[in-house]
């Protein structure tokens, strides 16, 4: 079983805190539960920001990973991507299965056991993309928080996103 | 590979770093050391507490280094010929670390941190490509 600090586990909550209160907002909100999605044209460049916006992120930076998501329709660039609505309510799902680990810090493996068999057994996805997707949610992360995003915050969500990757790669055989 | 995009991204991101180039440098290894502590096993020879002058150092070093190969995009193995010479016979860092995905990591937050949603997905994308393109080069003379 993973170990958690009280400091690291005060830097998890205290940026998801915020993430989850920046990602809908509370007028938002209601229309996110009748829209299912998280609308905001108003904030402009915000839409890349999401942090559900990790998922078109890494199919932009590491294009292989496209070949999950032949289903889903124009991938054909960035734009495309981005604003690809299959895409962005995969990485809202992505996001809020990141959030139940969140509050499963203890239990990580038993949180994602059925998802671990889902990738290897249904979805065959090698698991060195966990470790891209992991990277990349950092990335943005400290896009968003910017010099809030301390190198104590990046050293505990780097070892989030590693023990997150680590469980979901459990089951596979 | 990098498109003739991909380097005017860099170019252009790199001019936005201003002067604050040993800053970017020492902050991208203090948060390798940090976030990925076997990394450390590479400088024995440091004293690798925050703000040291050796990490200062270090990192300004690193970032002129990617300053050269900046401009000179075009031929990379050429720019980086003396330090793959010296990273795969005298330093001989791991070359998996080497694929220098911790370092690339470290160094694409700190930017993220400085250009906030100016790090686009699609700056993201050509800096994380040239890091590997970097780290190709560094680690071609291994075997």
């Amino acid at each position: 079983m993973v170990h958690w600090s009280a400091e690291e586990k005060q830097l998890i909550a205290g940026i998801w805190g915020r993430v989850s209160v920046e990602e809908c907002g509370a007028e938002a909100l209601a229309r996110w539960v009748q829209l299912q999605t998280c609308p905001s044209p108003a904030r402009g460049h915000w839409g890349s920001f999401h942090l559900s916006a990790s998922l078109p992120r890494l199919l932009i930076v590491y294009p292989w990973t496209q070949r999950f998501f032949a289903s889903f329709g124009n991938l054909s660039s960035p734009t495309a991507i981005i604003g690809n609505p299959k895409v962005r309510a995969h990485g809202k799902k992505v996001l809020t299965s990141f959030g139940e680990a969140i509050k499963n810090l203890d239990n990580l493996k038993g949180t994602y056991s059925k998802l671990s068999e889902l990738h290897c057994e249904k979805l065959h996805v090698d698991p060195e993309n966990f470790r891209l997707l992991g990277d990349i949610l950092v990335i943005v992360l400290a896009a968003h928080f910017t010099k809030d995003f301390t190198p104590a915050c990046q050293a505990t969500w780097q070892k989030l996103v590693g023990v997150v990757a680590h469980a979901l790669a459990r089951k596979y055989h | 590979m990098l498109t003739a995009e991909d380097k005017k991204l860099i170019q252009q991101t790199w001019a936005k770093l201003g002067g604050a180039e040993e800053e970017i440098g020492a902050e991208a290894l203090w948060r390798m050391f940090h976030s990925y502590p076997p990394t450390k096993t590479y400088f024995p020879h440091f004293d690798l507490s925050q703000g040291s002058d050796q990490i200062r150092g270090h990192g300004k070093k690193v970032v002129a280094a990617l300053t050269n190969a900046i401009k000179n995009m075009d031929n990379l193995s050429q720019a980086l010929s003396e330090l793959s010479n010296l990273h795969a016979y005298n330093l001989r860092v791991d070359p998996p670390r080497f694929s220098l995905q911790f370092l690339s990591q470290c160094l694409q937050v700190t930017l993220a941190t400085r250009l906030g949603k100016d790090y686009s997905p699609e700056v993201h994308s050509a800096v994380d490509k040239f890091m590997s393109a970097v780290a190709s080069v560094l680690a071609e003379k291994y075997r």
